[in-house]
Formats: structure tokens, sequence, C-alpha cells
């Protein structure tokens, strides 16, 4: 088994790689525009579509000077003719220095970096983990708090199959938090995440009210859809559907500092009236990935924050 | 007062005991027992105080590694082990469960990797009290008695 840089999942890190990434991420947000990575070529392999996740990534590539190769749809690839991933793989470390791939089965990633030494920076593995998107969920709550430690973290919606608020949740057990599950009774918080919130000492409390008093506690709420596929018993989501759509009337009682975070896409859980609140902060998130991703693909080609922040290829557009 | 053997007495080998019946094919599947040369006797559904029914397989001399045998905590963990020499039982072993499980069961996710690439399976036991085994790839936990072999 080759020990890479790959990232695989942000499970295993410690809290100082978790800021040092953080601090590196900061560092791309205030000079998104470099050549650091000129003479690198990155590829994104999407074997299942993601165009948000894709372009976050290859605007990060770009943005560096890499050059990026890849494909966004896999029905152009040889695996369609019966190629195994393992040989795609290979074939793709011939060309590129780092890949990106996102995969419809669950583990293919961690395989995928088992088959190569090209690190491989694992951008969404069917429901199993997308460590890309926690990395810039946390530097949004790092950005907006100030601080990831002793934070009261609401999370709504779909507790169950939401991967981001999984992943979230395992990631923030070195920064003391506090969690509120709120959800319906048919998409609560899997047993095992609560398990291993006990085993961390993670505090956290559970319930299905999602109102003005509830987000008061809060200083991130991080919204998640409900699907209507997730429900064995449509009565059920016919119910439930309304109650965890947040609107800007409910926002009365939030602290100054709350912030409302969603993984996007929304469809309906947020009502369009709070796009424009100052507490809203979704869209904010989704460009604070770019600096994540820029971070994520630096530190696994061996730069360090150091030579971010020394760097000499920055380009001022200013 | 002597019992008759109902399977006739090894010289040099290996005595399983203790199989539950319905898992008699998975050991003889996991210890490669098809293919061997050597005699093997298999004697199911026997009488057993401490299981009601059992399988007992005796495989002639053949000695078995603890990596192989140990597989079979899996299937059964409640199996024991007599190393026979010259008619004598020179060893008694119980089987233990391994830390990591490679390429002896099947993931139970459909959608893991490893249910659909040409490729070994890798388990880590999270909790043998409670026979909890986690995949290394998808990174779900299952429960060790219900695997099925690969």
């Amino acid at each position: 088994m080759s020990e890479n840089r790959s990232v695989i999942t942000l499970a295993h890190l410690t809290r100082e790689k978790i800021e040092y990434l953080l601090k590196m991420a900061a560092q791309f947000e205030k000079h998104p525009n470099r050549r650091i990575l000129e003479g690198k070529v990155v590829a994104t392999l999407f074997f299942e579509p993601s165009t948000r996740t894709r372009l976050s990534f290859e605007t990060a590539a770009n943005r560096l000077g890499a050059r990026v190769i890849g494909f966004a749809d896999p029905k152009i690839t040889s695996g369609t003719k019966g190629e195994s991933l393992k040989d795609t793989i290979k074939m793709v470390s011939n060309y590129a220095d780092v890949i990106v791939m996102r995969h419809y089965l669950e583990g293919a990633a961690r395989y995928a970096s088992e088959v190569t030494n090209v690190p491989i920076i694992n951008a969404g593995d069917g429901s199993n983990q997308h460590p890309s998107q926690t990395m810039l969920d946390m530097y949004s709550i790092y950005k907006t708090q100030g601080t990831l430690d002793n934070l009261n973290i609401h999370l709504v919606g779909d507790l169950k199959y939401g991967r981001t608020v999984h992943s979230l949740l395992m990631a923030m057990r070195h920064f003391n938090p506090t969690f509120h599950f709120i959800a319906p009774k048919e998409l609560e918080m899997p047993e095992e995440y609560k398990i291993y919130c006990r085993q961390n000492d993670i505090r956290f409390t559970e319930g299905t009210d999602f109102n003005e008093d509830v987000i008061s506690g809060a200083d991130i709420l991080y919204m998640t859809r409900v699907q209507k596929e997730r429900f064995t018993d449509l009565m059920e989501y016919e119910r439930v559907k309304d109650a965890y759509i947040l609107s800007a009337d409910m926002l009365g009682k939030a602290r100054p500092n709350m912030k409302i975070l969603h993984p996007l896409p929304r469809i309906n859980e947020i009502n369009a009236d709070v796009d424009d609140n100052p507490h809203a902060y979704y869209f904010q998130q989704a460009q604070n990935g770019l600096y994540a991703r820029e971070a994520l693909i630096s530190d696994v080609l061996g730069l360090t924050l150091q030579d971010i922040t020394n760097d000499k290829t920055i380009i001022y557009n200013e | 007062m002597n019992k008759q053997l109902l399977v006739s007495a090894l010289e040099n080998g290996t005595v399983i005991d203790h199989i539950p019946c319905e898992r008699t094919n998975d050991v003889l599947t996991l210890l490669k027992l098809n293919s061997v040369s050597s005699t093997v006797m298999i004697g199911i559904n026997l009488e057993s105080k401490k299981m009601g029914r059992k399988t007992i397989i005796k495989v002639a001399d053949k000695f078995f590694s603890d990596d192989e045998l140990n597989k079979l905590s899996v299937i059964a963990p409640d199996v024991t082990l007599c190393i026979i020499r010259n008619y004598e039982v020179v060893e008694k072993k119980e089987v233990r469960m391994p830390e990591e499980l490679r390429d002896i069961v099947r993931c139970a996710n459909p959608k893991c990797i490893t249910n659909n690439e040409p490729m070994h399976t890798v388990f880590h036991v999270i909790n043998k009290q409670r026979g909890i085994m986690k995949c290394h790839y998808c990174e779900k936990e299952q429960q060790i008695k219900d695997a099925k072999l690969k």
C-alpha cells in the first residue's frame, strides 16, 4: 500500500494540520492568483457529474498556474468499455501530478490512492466522504467566527443521509463544539455518529423543532435539504417538508455573529428573503471553496505554508 | 466409558471441532479443503452438549498457520482445534479474531468499490465484543456474523 499525500478524508487529521490548511487557505484568499503551480498538471476525473465541485477545483488549479486535464462526463471514458478504475488511474498517473476524482462508488478514492503514487484528492465518493467540502465549511466557520473553538453549531434538515454534516461533525472534534441536531424523526442523526460524539466528548442535543427560539442559540446554522426521495413514508414527508424551511422572519433573535451555511444547491429550504440578510453566508461559503481547494492542491503537491507566504509568483491585478 | 468414534482417528493432522452445521461449507471453502490432496473427514449433525448439533472436520497430514485458522473466527468464532501427532493430541487451540480481515469476506454495501472492481477487501475489526467490523474502503460498519465469504 503506497503512503502518499492523498486527501481521502479529513477524519484523521490533527488539529494542527487542519489549522495549517486553514492558514494556507487564508493566504490564498489574500492572493488567489499565482504561478506557483506552473508546469504542473492537475487531472480532474469526474466519474459522476458534479459541475459545482469540478469548476471549483479547476478554477483553483488554473488560478495557481497549473494546467488541467480530465473529463466531466463519465460516458466518454473507457469505464463504459469495461476498463477498471485501477487501469484508468494508472493511465492518468502517467500524465498528471495530482488527480482530483469524484466517483459514484464509496471507497473509490481510497482504492485509487493505493494503486498510484500520484496524490489523489477525493472530490466525493458516493455518500462516503467529501473532504474539500468539509474544509471549505471549516474555513467559512473560522473566517466568520474568528475561531473554531467552543462554538454552537446547529445542523438542520437531513442529518441521516447528509454526508457534509457527518464529515463536519468528525472534523470539528478537536475544537470543543456543541452540536444541536434538528431533524424530522425519519432523518435524524444516525446512531453511529452519536456514538462517535460520545466517544470524542462532543456535546450534542437533539430536537425536531425549528423556530426563532431554537435559532437564537446558534453561532452557525448549517442548513441541508430535506429530499422527498429519502422518505419511505410520503405522508411523513408531506407533514414535515415545510418544517425545516428557513425564512427571514425566523432570524429576529439570532446572535449577531450567527452565520447561515448551506452546502448548495439549495432548493426551497432557505427562502429567497434570507439571501440579503446579514446572517446569510452560503454564497461566500461557496467562494471559500476556491481558497480551500487551492490549499488542498498545494499541500498534496508538497508546497508548505512558508512557500505560499513567501511566494514570488503572486499575480497582482489591483 | 469409551465413546465410539463416528469418524476414524487421525494419525497426524488437525481436528476442527464445534463448527455450527450450517457453516460447514464455509469452513471448507475458507480453509480451501475442497482442493487439498490429503484425506478430509467430515461429520455433520453430530451430537454436542454445548451446541446441540455440530460438525467436526478432520484433516489428515495438514497443519494450518495461525493466520489461516484465525480466519475461521469470522464464520465460526467458537470452533476448537486439536493438533494431532502420532494419534495424540499435542496441542489445543481456539481461534482469535484478527485485527484486520483481508480478502476473507465481502462488503455488505453494494455501492462499495470492492463489490464493483476486481480487487481485495479489507476490514478493520473495531469492536470484538460486539462483533463489528468497518470496511477500509467505504467505511461502512457492519456485523461480522452477517458477512458473506468472498
